[in-house]
């Protein structure tokens, strides 16, 4: 640890002190350290849920509720808007700013599809008497989904405030860093949702 | 909560909240009245208010956590007055004990020590490793205002709704809507919460600053060790902060959506929360004792005018601290029912953190040996935090041997120990921090004879109250009860104990008086007063807004003094070849944004929707707004920095 | 120097008479002064650990002082001065060795302790154990004696020199049942029957309490724990079963009202009754509140409350889940607590 971070002090130091490249390098490990942060967060609420999972109190459990199909579906969009948030990279660093922009699009629409399935799975549920309150597993369930939803919703809105800005601004080392970062979070995101997809809704039905 | 009277809303009924609103009303009349006479509205926003420089930051979080100090002691000094008093001599009912020990609790950790502790990484990181700014200035004025306004909303649960009851960290059921219907619990919810945020923000802030910011030279095994201590805190506070975030989100998704993460009925599970929130607890000690152990390296350095010793060994055991930290926290509950294997596992992970802790102490003392020391206040508290903190850190020991807490837990024994540790270890040491660095901070030293005074009336109350307090445990007197009979045997010891803590609280006026007096006949020291060894010490005091007009070039651990010695010798440093400095503008942003949470915070309280919707569009809003703003900084031209260096007139 | 003599004189007298008034009226230090057998063995536990400790403290607090009086600028005599001096590496290996080994010693002596005094287990004695079974309520303790068939309130008696056997339960917030001079506390929680052996070995009246907060008037939970002959403790129950009256279940429900109580004694309960608050909060048919360890150990740990439980604990414990940082402590909190089956 201290050595990983001596070499990345020391050769921060070769570029100079001040001035904009340095600032958006610092501006990167802090998001970076943000996401282990983050990571934390949902590690604990997967583990509250390995804990309460079977606690289902005479309510319906996992195996009752998941509708795998739609999950499914799910699945393949936040995979895809990964890839897609991936090309929209590629085209900022060719300096491609047509380019950032339709893919930006592109993945927020596939990340705002990905919102609609998963609230309309969640009315669905709670149509079906699941409800938040209805037992410790699905107190467990809403909770950790439904992060991890409100984290692609946060996402979606930051994601269109940035693509105003390159619009505005073009591509400079600013936007570049937001770019990045951003993409750096839906990756992320998709990680945690192959968690969520294994852990909870695999696990469950079976 | 729907309000149907005024006494649902306002905390009617008891003398001591109608004194309590007076004094609350009658102050922040008397503020308004004096800003809008002296015309200071503008200066305060503009110089205070809107501020991303860390010194100003830091000295806002050390009022701030003074003030928290302040009724944080009050809280103290009402509970060993009802303590002092046995039988059905009612100076609290019950229930105004419990809101009493929970605020105490919450508030000297959360909005005393960290706020303190954040106030001292402000004011004197930066400077020790030759930096402009912290890495973020402006998610720093953020952190300091969330912090500020979860105290506010905290604070304010005191005369509006009622405060929370159910002990400082909250143990469901009993914080349950079931067992606490009201709204106290909700205030500690999202006063923690919203603090908590700017605490996360705070540790990743300081992580990038010390590993990227530092000037050139100073590799990571020359910093100075308070930064170590920080990095080390940081570190541990990214970890653990996390955790506590969703505990209490859980807690409140049970209180208000009615779930079942906690609950008694329908699969809850009250002991995961009582795991989860000593996965932060007892990280969280470290947290605030680290930064301590960083000062007292310093200060015993210092004033031993000698290098530390075992600077290496220093370093590991932080760091091994900080890991091992994580592994202990079950020793809060050994009494659980949880095995031999569990508790045996516990006590040794917790016994072996006495290992490093020990090191360090003989470090600081062989730092000494064949020194040259002298005794002025920052010596003096790191001298009497030795004893102290050896002491509690063997009841420590103590209380890690599973089979023999049985009969410490939640004992007054207890009680004693993590106070010995907690004011011997950080309120000393921080008292000692800010005693050495406040005239680098104001260009000023405080009163050394009232600081004596304060000295002495803190040591000796604090052996006075918290000595008994473990014969008190050995008697079987257990925590949190407001009042016992006759027949216990208790009442001298207790009586004993309360007269110490009203001698801590002179000590503390001891210290209001000291600053007042020190302000009045103030007396100006230049850069360097206490024979410094680190960089802060090169730079004039206070130190101007862009800290160092030439970045240093660090050669060696203890930069400063080399660089004294060298000039000892004849040799001096170049001429200064000055260059624009870039910098952070101000910025009304954090406190807009934190205003809003104030405003979602105290709207899910009361589950007001038509104040939750607005607080969280304006979160939304300042954040957004911030996204799109893109002029957040300036340079310092040539002339400006040579104009103000003149006038600090180069030290050395 | 009269002035010096005089001053001395008082402040030899003043600790002299600040002990007389603390120890005037006093009662007495009741964990150093234990009357049953674990009470014992956690007291000379705890004289071993401070002992060990005391090896490493006494000579730092010394050092602190001679070190600060011999080098301090304003000595006369001229110390040594090696203001460069800051590492030995002979040195710093005493002092990471020293305490390396009492922390050794400390965990060796509480590793087995910790199994010796594992609050599950049963105490070896010839005497057949007797069993009370205790529900911490909102703000009193309620005492079932399912082999005699009374209830307490706040109140219990057993005979000296036979192990109790106790129960625990919580209908309202996690408290701690502690009853000092007997030996070690432990929690009382609801959908857990929870184990405590305690032994008596003299008669004797001993203070008991809540330990954990629970509430508004948690300060009112003390009780009476009084020890006495096999004689006079059958004729005490006899007593109770002669001249109070019975619980009904609204009688309990009654009780279990958020509210202080004195001293009660009831002839009889419904049957049934501790399970019945145990199950309460479990839902039936699924897992319930604290599942885990497999069904081989319910069943063992059911057939045979005195069994010695080491040796599944050593099975059934997980170190690699701890040392995860995985908080799920469901597994190892079942054979302590021993969850109803």
């Amino acid at each position: 640890m201290a050595h990983v971070a001596t070499s990345q002090s020391s050769h921060d130091h070769g570029h100079g002190h001040d001035g904009h490249h340095d600032l958006e390098a610092l501006r990167m490990m802090g998001f970076w350290i943000f996401i282990i942060t983050d990571c934390i967060i949902f590690g604990t609420l997967f583990a509250t849920y390995a804990v309460l999972v079977n606690n289902t109190a005479g309510g319906p459990s996992g195996a009752d509720l998941f509708e795998m199909p739609g999950v499914i579906a799910e699945t393949f969009i936040l995979l895809t808007s990964s890839f897609t948030s991936g090309l929209a990279v590629l085209s900022m660093n060719r300096g491609d700013k047509k380019g950032l922009i339709g893919w930006l699009i592109v993945t927020a629409l596939l990340g705002a599809s990905f919102i609609t399935l998963e609230v309309t799975e969640f009315l669905k549920m709670i149509d079906e008497g699941a409800k938040i309150s209805t037992s410790a597993f699905l107190s467990a369930f809403y909770t950790l989904v439904g992060t991890h939803g409100l984290h692609v919703s946060i996402g979606l809105i930051w994601m269109v405030a940035l693509m105003l800005q390159v619009a505005k601004r073009g591509i400079t080392p600013v936007t570049k860093r937001k770019i990045s970062n951003i993409s750096l979070y839906w990756h992320f995101l998709d990680v945690v949702w192959i968690f969520v997809f294994t852990i909870v809704y695999m696990m469950g039905v079976r | 909560m729907k309000i149907t009277k005024l006494s649902d809303f306002f905390v009617t009924g008891d003398p001591l909240i109608y004194g309590a609103d007076v004094a609350i009303g009658l102050t922040m009349v008397a503020i308004v009245v004096a800003l809008t006479a002296f015309k200071r509205w503008g200066w305060l926003w503009r110089e205070w208010l809107t501020t991303v420089d860390h010194k100003r930051i830091g000295i806002m979080y050390v009022i701030a956590s003074l003030l928290m100090l302040f009724r944080g002691g009050v809280d103290a000094l009402l509970m060993r007055t009802q303590l002092a008093l046995p039988d059905s001599m009612e100076f609290l009912k019950p229930d105004h004990y419990n809101d009493i020990f929970t605020t105490h609790g919450v508030i000297m950790i959360l909005f005393m020590a960290m706020p303190l502790m954040f106030g001292l990484f402000n004011l004197v990181v930066p400077l020790q490793i030759g930096a402009r700014d912290v890495a973020f200035p402006l998610l720093n004025s953020l952190s300091f205002w969330l912090f500020f306004m979860g105290a506010m909303l905290f604070n304010v649960s005191f005369v509006i709704g009622g405060s929370p009851e159910a002990g400082w960290l909250a143990y469901p059921p009993l914080s349950e809507k079931m067992f606490s219907p009201g709204v106290g619990q909700d205030f500690y919810i999202w006063g923690i919460q919203i603090s908590g945020i700017g605490s996360l923000m705070t540790g990743i802030n300081f992580i990038v600053t010390i590993l990227k910011m530092r000037a050139p030279g100073m590799k990571l095994m020359k910093m100075p060790m308070f930064t170590w201590s920080v990095l080390s805190s940081c570190l541990t506070i990214i970890l653990a902060f996390p955790i506590l975030t969703v505990t209490l989100a859980l807690l409140f998704i049970d209180r208000y959506f009615g779930a079942h993460f906690f609950t008694l009925d329908m699969g809850g599970n009250p002991m995961m929360y009582i795991n989860l929130i000593w996965m932060w607890g007892h990280p969280e000690v470290y947290i605030v004792v680290l930064p301590a152990f960083g000062i007292f390296s310093e200060i015993v350095a210092t004033f031993s005018k000698k290098r530390l010793f075992g600077y290496g060994s220093m370093v590991f055991a932080l760091m091994s601290i900080s890991v091992f930290s994580f592994f202990t926290w079950a020793h809060h509950f050994f009494t659980m029912g949880s095995g031999a294997n569990v508790n045996a596992f516990f006590a040794v992970t917790t016994m072996i953190i006495a290992i490093p802790t020990g090191v360090k102490i003989f470090n600081w003392l062989f730092t000494m040996y064949k020194g040259k020391i002298t005794f002025e206040l920052p010596m003096l508290w790191t001298m009497a935090f030795i004893p102290c903190f050896v002491v509690g850190g063997m009841t420590g020991v103590m209380l890690s041997v599973a089979p023999a807490d049985f009969q410490f837990h939640n004992s007054y024994f207890l009680i004693a120990h993590f106070h010995q540790v907690l004011i011997g270890g950080v309120v000393f040491g921080y008292f000692a921090g800010l005693y050495y660095w406040w005239p680098k901070v104001f260009g000023f030293k405080l009163n050394e004879k009232l600081g004596r005074w304060a000295f002495w009336l803190w040591n000796i109350g604090f052996y006075v109250c918290f000595m008994p307090q473990y014969v008190l445990g050995l008697m079987g007197m257990t925590r949190r009860v407001s009042s016992y009979s006759w027949d216990t045997g208790w009442w001298s010891w207790n009586f004993v104990s309360t007269i110490g803590g009203f001698l801590m609280g002179i000590g503390f006026l001891f210290q209001v008086w000291q600053i007042l007096h020190s302000i009045k006949f103030m007396k100006r020291v230049k850069g360097d007063p206490w024979g410094g060894r680190t960089l802060e010490w090169s730079i004039p005091s206070p130190a101007p807004f862009y800290n160092f007009a030439i970045t240093p070039k660090v050669e060696g651990r203890d930069d400063w003094w080399r660089r004294k010695e060298l000039a000892a010798q004849g040799i001096q440093d170049p001429p200064p070849k000055y260059e624009p400095i870039h910098m952070p503008k101000n910025s009304g942003t954090p406190i807009v944004m934190s205003v809003f949470w104030f405003i979602l915070g105290f709207g899910f309280v009361f589950d007001w929707l038509w104040l939750i919707i607005p607080g969280a569009i304006g979160i939304a809003g300042t954040m957004l707004y911030h996204s799109f703003n893109y002029d957040t900084d300036y340079y310092v031209t040539v002339d400006e920095i040579k104009k103000t260096e003149a006038k600090a007139g180069r030290v050395v | 120097m009269k002035y010096k003599g005089w001053f001395m004189r008082a402040a030899a007298l003043l600790p002299l008479a600040l002990m007389t008034f603390l120890l005037s009226g006093c009662g007495d230090v009741v964990v150093l002064d234990p009357k049953g057998e674990i009470g014992k063995q956690q007291l000379d536990l705890i004289y071993i650990t401070t002992g060990l400790c005391l090896i490493i403290i006494v000579p730092v607090l010394i050092l602190t002082f001679w070190i600060a009086w011999k080098y301090r600028a304003k000595s006369k005599k001229k110390e040594a001065y090696q203001p460069e001096w800051d590492h030995s590496t002979k040195l710093e290996a005493i002092w990471w060795g020293v305490p390396i080994l009492i922390i050794l010693l400390i965990a060796i002596v509480t590793v087995q302790y910790s199994y010796k005094l594992e609050p599950s287990k049963a105490i070896a004695s010839d005497e057949k154990p007797i069993t009370i079974q205790v529900v911490a309520l909102d703000w009193k303790w309620l005492f079932l004696y399912p082999e005699q068939g009374i209830a307490t309130v706040n109140y219990i008696q057993f005979p000296e020199k036979v192990p109790v056997q106790f129960q625990l339960t919580a209908d309202a917030p996690m408290n701690s049942f502690w009853i000092p001079q007997l030996g070690g506390q432990i929690y009382t929680m609801s959908g857990m029957a929870m184990k405590l052996h305690l032994i008596a070995d003299e008669p004797g009246d001993y203070f008991g309490t809540g330990a954990n907060f629970s509430g508004e008037y948690f300060g009112k939970m003390t009780f009476n724990a009084k020890a006495t002959s096999r004689a006079d403790f059958d004729k005490w129950v006899a007593d109770v079963k002669q001249s109070y009256p019975a619980m009904s279940k609204e009688g309990y429900d009654e009780l279990a009202k958020p509210d202080t109580s004195l001293v009660r004694s009831f002839s009889a309960f419904p049957n049934g009754l501790f399970d019945g608050i145990v199950n309460k909060y479990v839902v039936a048919g699924e897992s319930g509140h604290h599942h885990g360890g497999s069904d081989a150990d319910a069943s063992k740990e059911e057939t045979s409350v005195t069994e010695n439980h080491e040796g599944h604990d050593m099975g059934d414990m997980d170190m690699s889940e701890m040392d995860m940082g995985d908080m799920d402590m469901s597994g190892a909190d079942d054979q302590g607590a021993a969850h109803q089956h």
